[in-house]
């Protein structure tokens, strides 16, 4: 991984300013969980996103975009991360914009992010673990159109998207990446049961009991959309990483600050070597699992053959850094820790989401083995 | 047939007459644990009937003496009820931190009078107890505590302590009847200056605070005494010699605290979880290894403690390692239930109980002095450290 470009420390150092600023924990994801809002985060700060341009990233600059990619998003997830920002950054502007890419349906919603007002979700997932290609849901034709048979879960912001793009089965059978179509979903066609996660965001449940959809609804080709899902998927994993490292960045911060104020035996509990040693340890297995996030990105905005394998590295080594430095940071906390009035509890509830969302840890090692050829 | 024999096949047939049905369910929540004190509402007529019944033959704490509400059974007496009860799946009839906690501690350091008046009534779950040793700059160096007890006497109402200060972390303070609380004595030393008092907590001047945790509960708080004024008896072992009172019964909580990791079910985790995923199976199976072999570990210390010969390191090591364990488990229990168990408000999560059961074991390497405390005390007796 090369350094930073000058553009991209510039951008870095806006999200960095603009987040810490406008999204940190406690202004967003504390406010938006204890009103009780719907939607899970403010809809003005994704507007804010749009005015500074974040929400363009990964369009192309011929749409209005700023024409980057899988780096720079990172850079931003990061901070995200970092802030816990409640945002549907992740899902629209980095994933969604990735799966319409090329397609019509660019066209009829690059606008909508590009302001901060469209909002897409992705729905893949049909039982409790990620598994795209054992993809069961059908959309047969019929007439000039399609019926949608099945139900997703764990569709990210899937409440109060305006689009959800899911993948369903044209053609062949559950465990065969042929036969998939991406459709995107517009709002109201699916049964939407809302649900709040472990760490406040909302996700939902969809049913689709023949449900009907037009023919362009379709996302690039029938059948043909394995390809749309997997550029979708491999970017939303990249981001993931990305974010996760964020968290665990975040959690350490506020752990090492900890340390540095909090009395016991007279001492600062920093001055404890058993403590010191597992900072310093959290502190190396960041920037390890940050320079995976990075390379992956950086690999997949080359077309690098290699992308894949290193997605699934960073997404592992991500999550489980993150796990371990959201455990420590408890840990470290003692029983002020375990409430819910202090922040570190919160990025363990993060953490827990994002390990999860586009396959945990086993899915990511078991991609490692199967693209190494063992 | 052997007397043990014979009191293992008595004990299974009253417990099959007597135990109800529901008793015999599997634990789903605090709510189906039975806590007792005056405040207690029974959550169905199979609850208060379960207590009613154990307490009549002392088996809240079959090993107490008979006369302090127990059933003065021998060691491998209580472990065939134990065997027996679990054979059965019974529930336990009362959780009780005076059962697990002060009770040890009132038996090896109470007076007559003390012993006579609070251990049948733990015995029967009359009283519910918290604890009250951590204070918002005292917690790990437990020590350090400052809530100050002055001995006044004369005037109205003749000889008692003067309590003021505050505790923190106080688990079901605002639910319990009584506190066993460290206060501040002397100022002459850190350790010779404490005393380990009990007193009612509808006492003019105790309040209390509860704290939300991050698993959305809150069954701990701020306790607050303000002039709170205690009779001058109800001061457990000598004034000022409180600390070894306080190191006793917390060899009891750890105790108590590594028992979870024993798990509550009989059976190994991969035979709940049954994963598919060979990684995920992998990662149960290691977790296994361990298990089973921390439940032969607890077993032999078990048995060494009784016969006298465990090591003073013992507790300590078994609540690291069993907190731990039970950490592991719920870290594996979410993994296996994916983004289901990461539902924490849906139609079908259960009020999110996956997900707030496994954030509630985070406190397990906490609560009852932290892993590294509980390291530091098994380091300076292996080396042989001052202070061990
Ligand atoms: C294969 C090999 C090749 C080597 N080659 C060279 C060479 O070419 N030239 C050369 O000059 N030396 C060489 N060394 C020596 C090497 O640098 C020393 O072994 C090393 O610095 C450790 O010193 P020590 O062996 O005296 O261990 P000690 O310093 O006695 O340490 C013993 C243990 O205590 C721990 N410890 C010590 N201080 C602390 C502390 N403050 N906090 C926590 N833990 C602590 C150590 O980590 C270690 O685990 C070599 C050693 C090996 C094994
Ligand atoms: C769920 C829960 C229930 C509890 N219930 C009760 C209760 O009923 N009654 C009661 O009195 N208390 C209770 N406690 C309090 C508990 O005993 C304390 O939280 C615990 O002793 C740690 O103290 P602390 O929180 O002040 O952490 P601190 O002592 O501030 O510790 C912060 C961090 O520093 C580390 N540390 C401190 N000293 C050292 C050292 N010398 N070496 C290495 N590391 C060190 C700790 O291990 C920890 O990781 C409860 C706590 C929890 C979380």
């Amino acid at each position: 991984m090369p350094l930073l470009t000058d553009d991209q420390k510039m951008l870095q150092e806006t999200a960095e300013s603009f987040l810490a600023e406008e999204g940190g924990p406690a202004k967003q994801l504390r406010h938006w969980r204890d009103t009780g809002c719907t939607d899970g985060y403010g809809t003005d700060l994704w507007k804010q996103f749009g005015e500074l341009g974040l929400t363009g990233i990964c369009i192309p600059e011929d749409q209005g975009g700023l024409g980057l990619g899988a780096v720079e998003a990172a850079l931003v997830l990061e901070e995200i991360g970092r802030n816990l920002t409640s945002s549907p950054f992740l899902t629209t502007a980095v994933v969604g914009a990735r799966a319409i890419e090329g397609t019509a349906h660019a066209e009829r919603w690059y606008p909508g992010i590009l302001s901060g007002d469209a909002v897409l979700a992705l729905a893949v997932d049909e039982s409790s673990r990620h598994a795209p290609e054992k993809t069961a849901m059908t959309a047969e034709r019929r007439g000039n159109g399609f019926v949608l048979n099945g139900a997703k879960q764990f569709v990210v912001h899937g409440n109060s998207a305006d689009a959800v793009l899911t993948v369903a089965r044209t053609a062949g059978s559950p465990g065969e990446t042929q036969g998939l179509t991406l459709f995107a979903v517009p709002k109201g066609i699916a049964n939407v049961e809302s649900v709040t996660l472990a760490d406040s965001s909302k996700a939902a449940r969809l049913r689709f009991d023949n449900a009907e959809l037009d023919a362009d609804a379709v996302v690039g080709e029938v059948d043909g959309g394995w390809a749309p899902l997997s550029r979708a998927l491999g970017a939303g994993r990249a981001g993931v990483a990305a974010e996760l490292v964020g968290v665990a960045a975040g959690a350490t911060a506020m752990t090492v600050d900890y340390l540095k104020q909090r009395k016991q035996f007279g001492k600062l509990i920093g001055e404890f070597q058993a403590l010191q040693h597992r900072a310093a340890h959290l502190y190396g297995e960041i920037e390890i699992a940050r320079a995976a996030a990075l390379k992956a990105a950086e690999l997949m905005d080359s077309g690098d053959d290699k992308a894949d394998l290193m997605v699934a590295v960073a997404k592992a080594k991500a999550a489980a850094v993150s796990k371990l430095a959201v455990q420590e940071g408890v840990q470290m906390h003692g029983g002020i820790g375990m409430t819910d009035e202090h922040d570190i509890g919160l990025y363990m509830k993060r953490e827990a989401v994002l390990g999860e969302l586009f396959g945990d840890v086993y899915f990511h090692r078991n991609r490692v083995a199967e693209l190494s050829g063992y | 047939m052997t007397d043990l024999d014979t009191f293992r096949s008595e004990t299974r047939a009253w417990l099959e007459t007597n135990c109800p049905p529901e008793m015999r369910e599997p634990v789903q929540s605090e709510k189906d644990m039975c806590w007792g004190g005056r405040n207690w509402t029974f959550q169905s007529d199979a609850q208060r009937v379960w207590l009613e019944r154990m307490v009549e033959r002392g088996w809240t704490v079959p090993h107490w003496p008979r006369d302090y509400g127990g059933a003065g059974l021998s060691p491998a007496e209580a472990k065939v009820l134990k065997e027996e009860m679990a054979r059965i799946g019974a529930r336990s009839p009362l959780s009780s931190f005076g059962i697990s906690m002060l009770g040890p501690a009132l038996l090896k350091f109470g007076s007559d009078e003390q012993k006579k008046r609070f251990l049948p009534e733990i015995a029967r779950g009359e009283i519910r107890w918290c604890q009250g040793y951590s204070e918002p700059g005292a917690g790990s160096d437990l020590a350090g505590l400052q809530t100050k007890a002055e001995a006044v006497s004369g005037e109205e109402g003749g000889d008692h302590w003067l309590v003021n200060g505050q505790k923190v972390w106080t688990s079901y303070a605002d639910k319990a009847d009584w506190i066993f609380c460290l206060v501040r004595t002397s100022s002459e030393s850190k350790h010779s200056g404490i005393s380990f008092l009990l007193f009612d907590m509808t006492t003019p001047g105790v309040s209390t605070k509860p704290i939300l945790l991050i698993s959305g509960n809150s069954p701990f708080c701020e306790t607050f005494f303000d002039d709170v004024r205690v009779p001058k008896d109800q001061v457990v072992g000598e004034v000022n010699r409180g600390w070894d009172v306080a190191k006793y019964l917390l060899g009891h909580e750890r105790e108590m605290i590594a028992g979870m990791g024993l798990g509550a079910t009989d059976g190994t985790l991969g035979s709940i979880l049954r994963p598919d995923d060979p990684f995920l199976r992998a990662e149960v199976a290691a977790f296994d290894v361990d298990a089973l072999a921390f439940a032969a570990m607890s077993e032999r210390f078990f048995e060494m403690f009784k016969a006298g010969e465990a090591h003073p390191a013992s507790p300590s090591m078994m609540k690291y390692a069993g907190t731990e364990l039970n950490k592991r488990r719920h870290e594996l229990v979410m993994a296996a239930g994916g983004s289901d168990a990461l539902e924490w408000d849906s139609e079908r999560s259960s009020e999110g109980k996956a997900a707030r059961d496994w954030l509630r074991t985070k406190a397990n390497s906490i609560e009852g002095g932290t892993s590294e405390i509980q390291l530091n005390i098994v380091a300076k007796h292996i080396l042989g450290l001052p202070g061990a």
